[in-house]
Formats: structure tokens, sequence, C-alpha cells
């Protein structure tokens, strides 16, 4: 039998065994900061003895005055801008029909029924292998970067956007038919909202998904871009220059991941 | 029975069909009931009152039979349901819930405006019109799906069990400020319950219906005088030997299930 004695203040106790678990807690925020700094450590621990290769792997304060560099020249803005500009506009032409496609397979069985096969049939072909037909169509210009992107961004939101739907609970289609809904009270009062928590899980991963097609878009038939930067520096031995790149393309998918988390906070109040 | 049914129900039957089974839910039911009157339905669960109040509330269709509600004010609509628990929408907050069915009818935004915060501030839910679901207890969610029903002044009531999922003060509570509530508006209600303390409590009339295939077996009517407590039900002899009544009525429906 555990025993504690008598004569202790019980909420002494209890302030200690609080204050035990805010340490804890902080501890595990210290681990979240620390891993990256960790790694970063000792890659340049590593590649300033020699045990790893500097001209594979140059060290990270090397990389960052290589960034410095380039960013002073401007140039590398330019690639990031024009990146961007192809990630965003090739996500918004994936998510809305995405969204809307997936919302009428949800609420109408006829159209999920002839839909679903065509998206299960065409979700596993990798947009970047129709990449030749897509520059044929478009171009080597922006637009078949962002065809690209939008294509590979559409089936998750496609799919959890129906999913999402086909999730709600019937009772509240049986609230909004007993009050009278008409079929756009029933798009936008029910199927919308309650499909949302799913339908933006599948955006966070369509958000990802982005970020890979752009690299691998942009390494073939571009003339800019941050893949295309990845792409030349490569070809050209000039490492440094390709790890900028690779490690600006983990920041923006670490940055798109934090706002997409807190915009699902903002217009989910009621989760 | 006077010429003012407000509800009238003849030979109504429902079956399931499926590839392999056939059940009767409902079996030639003939029920009506009278403008203003609380009618409270208690049947053994699976019994299929909760398809009939389907019916009624057209979400299902019948199989062969017919009802009718009769029309009052064309403004009006025929029927409201007040859901179980789960029918509060999560996503609207209280005040949009219970404003969902003037919304849902366009009325202009004055009128859903006034009559919104009529019934939340009847329900006591007034302070709370700005918070989601998620943040009310069971009996508030239950205080939401009340006010959105009487909101939407409809010609009859249908409550599907409203008060199950509540614990046993709630439900007090809450059965006598549906009691104040109803005897303002004095709308004809069709009420199902598996509780028969409930049943005494609410209704003019108590239909009790036997297990499956659902047939109304029984009637009773309920004269002790309103405004009515349970204190009062408890004290009065002839609710005592209703209650053994319909409770013997339940456990025989119980048993034959079961054989």
């Amino acid at each position: 039998m555990k025993k504690s004695p008598i004569s202790m203040d019980p909420f002494e106790i209890e302030q200690q065994d609080w204050k035990r678990r805010q340490r804890k807690g902080r501890f595990k925020k210290g681990l979240t900061i620390a891993s990256p700094v960790f790694i970063l450590l000792l890659w340049e621990f590593l590649s300033r003895t020699g045990l790893i290769d500097a001209r594979f792997f140059p060290p990270p304060t090397e990389i960052l005055e290589t960034f410095i560099a380039m960013g002073a020249s401007g140039e590398l803005f330019i690639h990031i801008g024009i990146s961007l500009y192809r990630i965003f506009a090739g996500f918004l032409l994936g998510v809305i029909p995405g969204v809307i496609i997936g919302l009428l397979m949800g609420l109408y069985s006829p159209i999920r029924h002839f839909i679903s096969p065509l998206v299960m049939a065409l979700m596993p072909i990798p947009t970047l292998a129709l990449l030749p037909i897509i520059i044929i169509l478009f171009g080597i210009g922006d637009m078949s970067k962002i065809v690209t992107i939008a294509g590979s961004v559409f089936f998750p939101v496609v799919i959890n956007t129906a999913a999402g739907v086909l999730n709600i609970d019937s009772i509240y289609l049986d609230v909004a038919k007993n009050y009278g809904a008409e079929s756009k009270d029933y798009f936008f009062k029910i199927a919308l909202p309650g499909s949302l928590p799913v339908m933006l899980e599948g955006i966070q991963m369509g958000q990802a998904i982005a970020l890979l097609t752009i690299v691998a878009a942009e390494m073939m038939g571009a003339t800019s871009g941050i893949g295309y930067l990845i792409w030349t520096s490569y070809k050209a031995f000039l490492l440094k220059e390709m790890f900028v790149g690779l490690i600006l393309i983990s920041f923006f998918g670490y940055l798109f991941s934090v706002l997409l988390r807190g915009l699902q906070k903002k217009i989910l109040p009621w989760r | 029975m006077s010429g003012q049914s407000k509800i009238s129900i003849e030979n109504l039957t429902k079956v399931f069909y499926k590839k392999n089974s056939r059940a009767i839910a409902l079996d030639n039911i003939s029920i009506s009931i009278n403008d203003g009157e609380f009618v409270c339905l208690v049947g053994p669960s699976g019994c299929g009152k909760t398809t009939l109040l389907r019916i009624l509330a057209d979400l299902e269709k019948p199989s062969t039979g017919s009802y009718a509600i009769a029309p009052g004010k064309k403004t009006r609509p025929l029927q409201s349901m007040v859901f179980q628990e789960r029918g509060v929408i999560p996503w609207l907050t209280v005040e949009e819930n219970v404003a969902f069915g003037l919304k849902m009818r366009q009325l202009p935004k004055s009128v859903i405006k006034e009559r919104t915060a009529y019934y939340l501030k009847k329900t006591g839910l007034d302070k709370y019109a700005a918070l989601y679901p998620k943040e009310l207890s069971g009996g508030m969610k239950q205080r939401v799906s009340i006010a959105r029903a009487f909101a939407n002044d409809p010609e009859i009531l249908l409550m599907d069990e409203p008060f199950a999922a509540l614990d046993e003060q709630n439900k007090f509570i809450l059965q006598e400020e549906l009691l104040a509530i109803w005897s303002e508006t004095k709308k004809t209600v069709l009420f199902i319950t598996h509780s028969i303390d409930e049943a005494l409590l609410l209704a003019d009339r108590i239909l009790l219906m036997s297990a499956r295939p659902g047939k109304i077996v029984n009637e009773i009517d309920i004269s002790l005088p309103r405004p009515r407590t349970m204190e009062k039900v408890r004290a009065d002899p002839e609710m005592a030997i209703y209650f053994m009544e319909i409770r013997k009525h339940l456990q025989e429906e119980v048993q034959q299930s079961r054989n």
C-alpha cells in the first residue's frame, strides 16, 4: 500500500505533481525543436571532419552561405516566385473541381456510380508520366506545370470530399428533409459543411503532392523554378546550389502544412 | 370521435422487403387524433413506432393504406419532428439550429429573428445562442431540438423519444418545460416513448402497441387535470393502476417476442 504522511498539505503534493507534468510538457516541446537542429549539427560535424564526403554533402553552414549569395543576386527569388505561382494556381485548379465533383458524387448516387470507376482507373496513373503529353498540349511554359499539379491534387481532394459527404450522419439529411430543405440547401447547409473535416484532410494531402509534383515537373521541360534550379545545379555538379533548392522545398512544405492546420481550426469552430 | 380530427391514419401497413427477409413493421393501423390532443405511442422497442412516426414525417412511405394531416393556415408547414439528441446539426450554432426550419422556408429575416429569439428565451437557450452544440449538455441539445420544432410553428409535432438519452433529473425538467410550452400553443402532438411515467405525465391519450407486427392493441384516456407534475402522477391511485396495466402489457410483449 502506498502511503503519504497525513501531516503534509494535499495541495502541496498535487502542486509538485502539476509542476512535474509542466516540466515534462516543456521537455517534449524541446524535443520537437531539437530534432532538426540535432540533424543539422550532426551533418555539419560529419561533413567538416570528412566522415562523409563534403563534395556530396556540403556542410549546412556553407549551404546557408550559398543561399545568401544566391539571394543577393536576386535570381533565386525569381525562381521561388515562379514556383510558388505555379503551385498556387495548380493547387486551386485541382482543389476547386475536386471539391465540386466530390460533393456531387457524395450527394447523388447516380453521379457517384458513374464517376467512381473513372476516378479509380485514372488515379494510379502518375500525372508525371503524362508530362510529355501535357507539354505537347500546353507547351513548356507555366501552363503545363499548373495542369500537372492540378491533375495530381485533384484525386485526393475528390476522393476525400465524396467520402466526407458519405460520412455525414443520415439523421442530418432527415432533419433537412423534414424541415423543407431544397437541393441547394442540402448542398450548402449539409453536404459542404458536413464534409469539410474530411475534405480538408484531402486538401492537406493535395498540398504535399503539389510540392512533390512541382519539382519533378520543373525538372523536365522548364526554364525556371525551384525544380529547374535543382536540376541544372545537379547537372553542373553545383551541389550546394542543389541543396538550397531541396531545403527550400522542404521549408515551403512545412510552412503550408502549418498554415493549413491553422486554417482548419479557423473554419471548423464546431469541431 | 368528433369531426375535427387532425391526424387520421387508415389501414396503414408497412412491410420491409429484402431478398431473404420479409418483416411486417406496421399491421393495418388506424388512428384518429384530435386537434390539440397530446397522444403518446407506447410500445416495446422494435415494434414499429418510429417507422409510423417517420411515415407521418414524410421520411418514409407506407406500403398500403393512407394517412392525412389536416391542413390549417397556408403559411404553416404540416409537421415538424423533434429528433433524438443526435438530430441537432453540429456545424450550426444554437441560434442557427433553432432558425433552421424558418430559413428553409425562406421567411422574412425579421420574422425569423423574432421567432427564434422567442423560443430561445422560452427554452432558456438565449445565453447559449452563439455556441455550437458540442459545447452543450445533452439536455441543452434537446432543448434546441424542441425550440427548432416549435419555432417552425407546424400543424402537428412529431416527437421521437426526445428524452430517451437524458438522465432522470434532466428528463423530469424537460418534460415539464415541454408541457409548459405546449400548453401555450396547444399543438397536436404525437409522442413516442417507452417510458410509462413519461406517457402518463404528458398524454391526453396513450396508444399501446404490440411487438412486431406493430398493431394498436389498447388505448387509455388520461384524464388527470393539467397542469400536471410528476408528483401528481405518482400520487394519483388511478395512474398507479394504469402504470401497472401498461407495464404488464409491455412485459408480456417482450416475453412473447423472445419466444
